[in-house]
C-alpha cells in the first residue's frame, strides 16, 4: 500500500485520506482484495474480501490494481539493503527477517535499533511493523499481530505469545479452521494441550504447516536458522593513483586486464561494463557500455571504453578509478574452428559493441519483419545490441512478398503536383521535386487498403503504380483514395519509393 | 572483334571483392579485386546505383553493414529490406558523413562481414581523399569490399580503385504486357580505375531465380565497338 501511495503520488493526486482505497489481486473466482488503506480498515474491509462484494456494501470505495511482482521485487531489495543492520537478513513473503544477534549494541542497544530501523523506512514513505523475538517464529507472529515495536526477552517468551490468535502461526486455512472448532483460538490454548494429542492429531502434515513443528519452532524448543543469500559477487577492478592523474587511458590496460582475469577465474563473460573515476573533490564520474556478446577480452574492453572518455570532465584531477562489470553471464571457453581462423560471429559481435557504444544504441539496428499491408510498416528497426542472443538471434527471412518492391523508400511518402491526369492510371505528367516528369509506361495497380484494425477511422485506400519516366527511372507512385470515395477532397498522389 | 550485340558475362560467385572478370579480358574487362569502388548515382532520386552495387555485392550469409548519412536518408530514401533478396543488412543511420566513414572504417576491418556499403550525399569536406585512402587500404587489409554510394554534385578526387557513375536506362519489353517497364537495364560507366580499361556499359542483371542459373550481370560494350572503346577510353578518361 506504502509503495503504492509512493508511486501514484508521482503520476497524478492521491485520493483524499478519508476515501478507503483497496489494492485487488486477482484470484481464483475473480479479483479480490490484496491491501487496504487506513480507512478502508477502519470500515472493517478486510484482506481475502471480493472486490464485488466490498463494492457493494461501500460504494465509494476506491479499486487499484496491485503489482505483486513489484511488490516482491521492492521486498529484496529492501532485504539487501537491511544489511546495513546486521549481515543476515531474508526476504520472506510479505516481510523481511533481520537476524541480529551480536550487531544490536552497534547500535546502542535494541530499543534504539528498533527505533532506527522505524525511522529509516518512514525516510523511504514506508511503514514498518516491527518485533525482536529470540525465535525467527515469535518474532514473525508479533510483528504481525503483537504491539508494534514490541521487544520480546528469552525467557518469557511462552507468555508474550499465549494472547496471539492462532492465525499469527500462519497455517493454511483448513488447519486453522479445525483448530478454531477445537476450541483453541490462542497460541497459549494450543501450546497447553498434551503434545502427544497434537502430536498423533498432526501426524502426516509437512512440517511448513504443522502446527506443533510451528509452536516449537517459534518457543525456541526446537533449531529454525535463517538462510540468508549471499551477496551478489562484484566484478570490479580498482586503481589507486599516488597522486592525481588527468587521463585515464594509460591506466585502462591493466584495469582490462585485472576485471578479465577475474572474470576468466569464474568463467563469466562482461555483458555491461562501467569505468567510474573519482575526482579528488569528491566528485564521481562514470561511463556505461554494452557488448553484444558476453566477452572477457581486456583488448576490446579497452577499445570500448576509451571511445566513451571524450567528455569525461576530470576536474582537477581523480586519484581513484574503478572498472566494474554490471551485468555478467557465464561465458566458457569454446573452439568454433579446427583450422585456427577467426570466428566471424565474434568479430561481429565486437563491430556492433563499438559501433554502438559510439554512436548510440538507437543508430545500429538489425531489421524486424513485421506482419502489415502497409509497405512502410513492414520493416521495423531493432538495436543490435537489444537481440537477446547477440548476433545470431537477427530477425529471420524477409516476408515473402509476390509484388515486386521498390528498392529504395521514402518514409514518409512524398506529394506531388499533377500537371497532366489521366482518367485510368497514373498522372501522364507530374511535378516531384520542381522537375517535371513525363510517364512513358507504368504497371499497375496494385490496391493496399487500410488496415482496419490498426489504422484511424477514415484512412484512405492506395492504388500504387510502377511507373517509368521518359530518362528510364522508376517509381512508385500511389494515389490515396478513389474520387467520392467520401474520405476528404480529391485524392492525392505520392511517391513512395524508387525501383533500382 | 566484339560488336555491340554479343554481351559480355560476369560471373559472379567467383572470390569476394566485387566484379571479376570475364574470359575475353583486354578490352572492356570489369576490375578484378578492386576493394573499395565509388558508385556514383547519374541522376538525382535514381537507385540504379543502389541497385548495381546491391548486384555485385558476394552472396554469403553474413551481413552487409550499411551506413548510412541522414541527408542521403532523405534525398533517397532508405533502402527497403523487402526488396532484397537473401541480404542481411545491418544498418548505420548517423547525422554526419564522418561518422559514416569511420562506421564505414570499423567495418571494413572486420572479416565477419561479407561487405560494407556507404552512403554519402553530396561533398561533404570530410571525404577528401585522404579519407578514401584509409577506407581503400583497411578494405585491402582485410579483404572486405567497400562500396561508397554517392549522390547529388561529386567533386574532388578519391583513392578508390574503381569508380563508376550509374543510371537508368529504359527498361527492356516486359514479356506480357507492352505498356509496362520491364526488367530494368543500367548504363553503367567506368571511369577512373586501376588495372582495367574504362568504359561504358548497359547492364543488366540475371538474378537467380528468372533464368534459373547462376546469379550475374550481363555487360555489353555502349562506346561502340572494340577497338574504338580502348581508344576513347583512353583519350579522355586517362586524367581520371
Amino acid at each position: 500500500m506504502d509503495r503504492w501511495r509512493r508511486i501514484t503520488a508521482q503520476q497524478r493526486t492521491l485520493p483524499d485520506e478519508a476515501v478507503p482505497v483497496v489494492l485487488a489481486a486477482t484470484g481464483t473466482h475473480g479479483q479480490v482484495v490484496h491491501a487496504v488503506n487506513a480507512s478502508a480498515a477502519a470500515r472493517g474491509i478486510t484482506v481475502g474480501a471480493r472486490v464485488v462484494d466490498v463494492q457493494a456494501v461501500h460504494p465509494d470505495l476506491h479499486v487499484e490494481q496491485a503489482d505483486i511482482e513489484g511488490d516482491a521485487a521492492l521486498l529484496g531489495r529492501l532485504a539487501l539493503w537491511a544489511r546495513r543492520w546486521c549481515p543476515w537478513t531474508v526476504a520472506e513473503q510479505d516481510g523481511i527477517l533481520l537476524d541480529v544477534r551480536g550487531a544490536a549494541h552497534l547500535f546502542g542497544g535494541e530499543g534504539p535499533l528498533l527505533r532506527d530501523i522505524h525511522a529509516r523506512f518512514a525516510m523511504q514513505g514506508l511503514c514498518a511493523r516491527l518485533a525482536l523475538a529470540p525465535t525467527r517464529g515469535a518474532a514473525q507472529m508479533l510483528a504481525r499481530f503483537g504491539a508494534q515495536g514490541v521487544i520480546c526477552a528469552g525467557e518469557d517468551v511462552a507468555q508474550v505469545l499465549a494472547p496471539l490468535p492462532v492465525a499469527a502461526l500462519r497455517l493454511p486455512g483448513d488447519t486453522g479452521r479445525l483448530l478454531e472448532r477445537l476450541g483453541l483460538k490462542t497460541v497459549g490454548a494450543l501450546a497447553q494441550v498434551p503434545r502427544v494429542g497434537l502430536m498423533r492429531r498432526f501426524a502426516g502434515m509437512a512440517e511448513a504447516v504443522n502446527p506443533l513443528v510451528l509452536l516449537d519452532r517459534a518457543l525456541g524448543r526446537s533449531p529454525d536458522p535463517l538462510d540468508a543469500p549471499l551477496d551478489s559477487r562484484r566484478w570490479l577492478a580498482r586503481a589507486r593513483m599516488a597522486e592525481p592523474v588527468i587521463d585515464p587511458l594509460p591506466w585502462l590496460e591493466g584495469l582490462a586486464e585485472d576485471l578479465a582475469g577475474q572474470l576468466a577465474q569464474a568463467e563469466q563473460g562482461a555483458r555491461r561494463l562501467r569505468l567510474t573515476v573519482y575526482r579528488v573533490d569528491g566528485e564521481w564520474r562514470s561511463r556505461d557500455v554494452a557488448t553484444a556478446q558476453a566477452s572477457r577480452d581486456a583488448a576490446h574492453f579497452v577499445r570500448l571504453v576509451a571511445g566513451k572518455l571524450e567528455g569525461l570532465d576530470p576536474g582537477f584531477g581523480f586519484d581513484l578509478m574503478t572498472l566494474e562489470a554490471v551485468r555478467v553471464e557465464p561465458l566458457v571457453l569454446h573452439q568454433t574452428r579446427l583450422d585456427g581462423g577467426r570466428d566471424a560471429g565474434a568479430d561481429v559481435a565486437a563491430l556492433l559493441d563499438r559501433l554502438t557504444a559510439k554512436l548510440g544504441p538507437d543508430k545500429v539496428t538489425w531489421a524486424a519483419w513485421v506482419q502489415s499491408h502497409r509497405p512502410e510498416r513492414v520493416e521495423g528497426r531493432m538495436p543490435a545490441l537489444a537481440s537477446t542472443t547477440g548476433v545470431a538471434g537477427r530477425a529471420g527471412a524477409a516476408p515473402e512478398i509476390l509484388r515486386e518492391r521498390p528498392l529504395r523508400l521514402f518514409d514518409p511518402p512524398e506529394e506531388v503536383s499533377v500537371i497532366y491526369a489521366v482518367p485510368e492510371g497514373p498522372p501522364a505528367r507530374f511535378a516531384w521535386r520542381r522537375v517535371a516528369l513525363r510517364v512513358v509506361r507504368f504497371e499497375g495497380p496494385e490496391r493496399i487498403a487500410p488496415e482496419w484494425w490498426r489504422d484511424r477511422a477514415g484512412t484512405r485506400l492506395r492504388d500504387y503504380y510502377k511507373v517509368e519516366v521518359t530518362d528510364g527511372r522508376r517509381l512508385w507512385l500511389f494515389r490515396e483514395g478513389i474520387a467520392g470515395d467520401a474520405r476528404g477532397g480529391d485524392p492525392r498522389w505520392c511517391v513512395q519509393g524508387v525501383f533500382g | 572483334m566484339s560488336d555491340s550485340s554479343s554481351g559480355q558475362v560476369v560471373r559472379l560467385d567467383l572470390p569476394r571483392g566485387g566484379v571479376d572478370s570475364g574470359t575475353d579480358s583486354g578490352t572492356d574487362s570489369a576490375p578484378a579485386q578492386a576493394l573499395l569502388s565509388d558508385a556514383l548515382s547519374a541522376r538525382p532520386f535514381d537507385a540504379a546505383a543502389t541497385a548495381f552495387v546491391l548486384a555485385c555485392l558476394p552472396k554469403s550469409k553474413a551481413p552487409v553493414l550499411w551506413v548510412q548519412d541522414r541527408a542521403s536518408r532523405l534525398e533517397n530514401g532508405r533502402v527497403y529490406g523487402p526488396a532484397l533478396k537473401g541480404v542481411t543488412l545491418l544498418r548505420v543511420e548517423v547525422s554526419h558523413a564522418r561518422d559514416v566513414l569511420w562506421a564505414m572504417e570499423e567495418g571494413a576491418a572486420c572479416a565477419g562481414l561479407s561487405a560494407v556499403v556507404g552512403e554519402v550525399h553530396g561533398t561533404p569536406p570530410v571525404l577528401d581523399f585522404t579519407a578514401t585512402k584509409r577506407l581503400a587500404m583497411r578494405a585491402e587489409t582485410s579483404g572486405v569490399p567497400v562500396w561508397l554510394i554517392r549522390s547529388g554534385a561529386v567533386e574532388g578526387l578519391s583513392a578508390a580503385r574503381a569508380r563508376w557513375r550509374v543510371g537508368s536506362l529504359p527498361s527492356d519489353l516486359h514479356p506480357h504486357n507492352p505498356a509496362a517497364p520491364g526488367a530494368a537495364v543500367w548504363e553503367a560507366e567506368l571511369f577512373r580505375a586501376r588495372g582495367c580499361r574504362p568504359g561504358i556499359w548497359a547492364v543488366r542483371h540475371d538474378g537467380a531465380s528468372a533464368t534459373g542459373g547462376t546469379d550475374r550481370l550481363r555487360f555489353l560494350s555502349r562506346s561502340g565497338d572494340g577497338p574504338l572503346a580502348q581508344d576513347h577510353g583512353a583519350a579522355t578518361h586517362a586524367a581520371g
